[in-house]
């Protein structure tokens, strides 16, 4: 690869040994993907703070190891100042990110991130570690490691949404990110630039300002190569899941562009839309003509070109569609209702409130909600985490069922508003799934019964 | 009697050397949700190699699917033993580059012939991408001698 003179200067370790392994990692992944430089970015979200019981058992391993850091949970009188004294405590944790953030089997000492860097959804949500199913050893490793990444200088958005609470890419800018459904987000809908990075690249970027200048931050990978013609209104956030998911089974990680839309789609319906295509197929960019910003014909879209494929999409395909997200659907009894994938914004927590309030969920269902903790706050300042707890319900933040794999106990039948939670509850969880609006998601929390729509 | 040798040439991806069975699939690797880390098996429902571990195997497959835990799921791996002794694939992208850098193991992409045609799960294959060069020796006992 090509490498400036500052990449040098930070192989070679002018900033440290944390910087330089952040360095040379990735200029093996650089080469590994063929780059032929590296693209400044000063906007990187990744998952940086470590959460497992694998890694707190490696943290505890590796100091016992170095013994120069004793672990710090014997003998304090105070329970408070023990707690506070534990978030201090970073025994361990270098050796965690050295391993598993930048892939250094040597362990460096942990620096301060360089750029604005972000963090992404957990495991768990720190809040309900019952619901969780996690022990407090587990919450208080976590809560050590978060408490390190903060003073690290890493924003705790804790969302796979962060663009709807403080990071919100500009037109064009390079960034370095994780999470399917904000990779396809920032890319189609803002005309970000980033390829689905994964955990050790981003973290490695927080330290460089560096990401291999390959994919999509390059031209030509951005322009479509086949299209969709729509034969049909596209209009509810159920709508959009379902083109996603179809989109998504036929191109694969092609990028398409679509075509024939008669209502401008808002950020929950373009949220939604990205993460099922994203699910179902692997796709990291889409244009919409007319919506997103380098479609603004079809034309040039396709860069000119003529696409490769052209399939249209109907109410056939809409229908065959909606049978294979609830192909797992079979008993009519609802034991959980899950929303929020990707987190919901205030828009949706508003009409879950409004669909709910003044109704009960059912003494046989649970509900649970999953939001960016941001967006709780002003959902608590508004009423509607009051109006959905008065009903039963839960608001939960920092992850959600799939992340986390707990639902509520004895749960076999979920109902969900989400194709991409669809795809992967049944499969990570062995539960019966039914997709459908929020409306009839929260009917089915308030009747313990999914209603299939005539 | 005497074994069928078959040698192809790629680009390497992540330099070094190793020999091992091949385990082949026609099916793209998810790794979130894809894998058991601590078996190094395919946990994956309707995957064709669900089931099965790719750990200490030459792993042959088409590409990577999935979340932006790929990484990180095959990191494990390795951190535990289970990681692949080394990485053929047809199509690239960001998760797979990172994965096997991060594996430690050697891999190697751009074939001048399709190692999904060129190899039969249980074939001896040594890998060696600082050279580009993948030998295949297939045993022909009962193979229509």
């Amino acid at each position: 690869m090509r490498l400036t003179d500052e990449e040098k200067a930070m192989r070679d370790g002018r900033d440290g040994e944390a910087v330089a392994r952040a360095m040379d990692l990735l200029i093996r992944y650089g080469q590994a993907l063929g780059a032929e430089d590296f693209v400044e970015t000063r906007n990187v979200c990744g998952t940086y703070t470590a959460s497992t019981p694998f890694m707190r058992d490696f943290a505890l391993a590796k100091s016992r190891e170095s013994q120069k850091n004793p672990p710090s949970s014997q003998s304090s009188s105070l329970a408070a100042a023990q707690d506070a004294s534990d978030l201090q405590d970073e025994s361990g944790l270098d050796a965690v990110y050295s391993e598993f953030n930048l892939d250094s089997t040597q362990v460096v000492s942990v620096p301060k991130v360089k750029a604005f860097s972000s963090h992404l959804q957990l495991g768990f949500d720190p809040h309900h570690p019952v619901e969780m199913g996690v022990t407090p050893e587990i919450v208080q490793f976590y809560r050590r490691s978060e408490a390190m990444a903060a003073r690290r200088g890493v924003q705790m958005l804790n969302t796979c949404t962060p663009y709807q609470v403080g990071n919100l890419p500009t037109y064009g800018e390079h960034c370095a990110w994780m999470e399917s459904s904000a990779v396809v987000y920032i890319n189609s809908v803002l005309g970000a630039r980033t390829n689905c990075e994964g955990r050790e690249s981003t973290s490695a970027a927080m330290l460089t300002c560096r990401i291999p200048n390959w994919g999509y931050h390059l031209d030509e990978p951005r322009l479509a190569t086949v299209a969709v013609d729509l034969d049909i209104t596209i209009d509810s956030v159920e709508d959009w899941g379902l083109l996603g998911y179809w989109m998504g089974d036929w191109v694969q990680d092609q990028v398409a562009v679509i075509d024939g839309l008669r209502a401008t789609p808002n950020m929950p319906r373009l949220k939604h839309f990205g993460a099922a295509a994203s699910s179902s197929g692997g796709v990291e960019l889409f244009h919409i003509v007319g919506v997103t910003p380098d479609a603004r014909s079809r034309e040039q879209a396709l860069g000119g070109r003529k696409p490769v494929e052209l399939r249209r999409y109907g109410a056939r395909e809409r229908a065959e569609t909606f049978a294979r997200i609830n192909a797992t659907g079979k008993d009519r009894e609802v034991d959980y209702v899950m929303l929020g994938c990707p987190h919901y914004t205030i828009e949706q927590i508003w009409e879950a409130a409004q669909l709910i309030e003044g109704r009960r969920v059912h003494e046989n269902c649970a509900l649970w909600i999953f939001t960016p903790g941001a967006i709780k706050a002003m959902a608590d300042r508004n009423g509607y985490t009051r109006i959905i707890e008065k009903a039963g319900g839960k608001i939960m933040t920092d992850s959600c069922s799939a992340m986390s794999r707990a639902v509520p106990p004895g749960t076999r039948v979920v109902a969900l508003d989400s194709a991409k939670q669809a795809h992967y509850l049944p499969a990570i969880l062995g539960v019966q799934a039914w997709f459908g609006t929020t409306a009839q998601c929260i009917d089915a929390a308030c009747t313990g019964r999914w209603q299939v729509m005539a | 009697m005497t074994p069928e040798i078959i040698q192809i040439r790629g680009r390497c991806v992540v330099p070094g050397k190793a020999a091992a069975q091949a385990l082949v699939t026609r099916d793209r690797i998810s790794g979130w949700g894809g894998v058991d880390p601590r078996t190094g098996t395919v946990v994956e429902t309707r995957h064709e190699l669900r089931g099965q571990s790719f750990a200490g195997k030459v792993l042959v497959f088409p590409g990577a699917k999935g979340s932006s835990g790929w990484s990180a799921q095959f990191h494990m791996t390795r951190v535990l033993g289970m990681a692949p002794a080394a990485w053929l694939f047809n199509r690239m992208c960001t998760k797979i580059a990172l994965g096997a850098v991060v594996s430690h193991a050697p891999a190697m992409t751009d074939f001048d012939r399709d190692p999904l045609q060129c190899i039969q799960t249980g074939d001896w294959v040594e890998v060696d991408a600082d050279q580009g060069l993948v030998t295949i020796t297939r045993s022909r006992t009962g193979a229509g001698t």
